[in-house]
């Protein structure tokens, strides 16, 4: 992805050397005109074109932006609760995630949901543990939110 | 164009001082450190996160400043304060403090 990166600001370089002018509106042509030239040759590339991964992390930041309104909205809810009817619970949560900034990056977007805080990896960082503010009415929401994390950090990191 | 600004301001502001007052609350009414740690890290971050973004769009609508050191600091907000909160329940687990039942 870095090397497409790379190649394509390389492109867009040579094109302003080329119409001799250096301008930010030649770089811009020079950068269109570099990503049109990786799109066609995009089969000789072993990795996907780097849009797609850029897409991929823009799409996970919705989703973490909007987990976090949705979030504070719930705490909110159970704070001002006249009664505090909380049952809170640990539990585990298995990952198919391997990279560190992977898990790192799970595990701030699990901190960051409705009714979970992430309260230790384990050492061989296939399980995370959990704690659940509300346990009976989380735990199947919380999978799949799980799920959504997950593949969308997969999605993003998939080369 | 100015009401329309000010609006924005005012309501992000507000929404900040709303959910800072809600963590408080949460801080003082829930149980336990890992309940209160649900509190903490969420409503405190989005509280001073919508706070920032208020000033933001003051210095720049009404004073005519691009600040980008108000956006950098939303951004270190967004990468510390989830990993503060599992640290902090992490050391009271680790530690040995008991959740309530």
């Amino acid at each position: 992805m870095a090397f497409q990166i790379l190649l394509n600001f390389f492109i867009a370089i040579v094109w302003m050397f080329l119409s001799s002018s250096a301008t930010a509106t030649t770089f811009v042509i020079g950068y269109l005109i570099g990503f049109i030239l990786l799109f066609v040759m995009r089969r000789f590339f072993t990795e996907r074109l780097y849009i797609d991964r850029v897409w991929a992390a823009f799409k996970l930041t919705v989703i973490f932006i909007k987990e976090l309104v949705l979030s504070n909205i719930s705490v909110l809810l159970l704070v001002i609760r006249p009664k505090l009817d909380l049952k809170p619970r640990f539990f585990a949560l298995p990952t198919e995630l391997e990279r560190d900034w992977e898990i790192t990056l799970l595990s701030s977007l699990i901190t960051l949901t409705p009714g979970t805080v992430v309260v230790h990896v384990s050492d061989d960082q296939r399980v995370l543990y959990v704690h659940a503010i509300d346990a009976d009415d989380v735990d199947d929401a919380i999978h799949s939110i799980k799920n959504t994390f997950e593949k969308a950090i997969k999605e993003v990191s998939r080369p | 164009m100015t009401v329309i600004a000010n609006t924005l301001i005012v309501i992000s502001i507000l929404v900040g001082l709303v959910f800072t007052v809600v963590a408080v609350v949460g801080i003082i009414r829930l149980p336990d450190v890992y309940t209160r740690a649900h509190a903490a890290s969420k409503s405190a971050t989005l509280g001073v996160l919508s706070i920032l973004v208020g000033v933001f769009f003051h210095f720049w609508l009404n004073e005519g400043h691009f600040s980008v050191k108000i956006l950098l600091g939303i951004l270190f907000l967004f990468i510390t304060a989830p990993i503060g909160g599992h640290l902090m329940s992490r050391a009271a687990y680790v530690s040995g403090v008991k959740p309530t039942e």
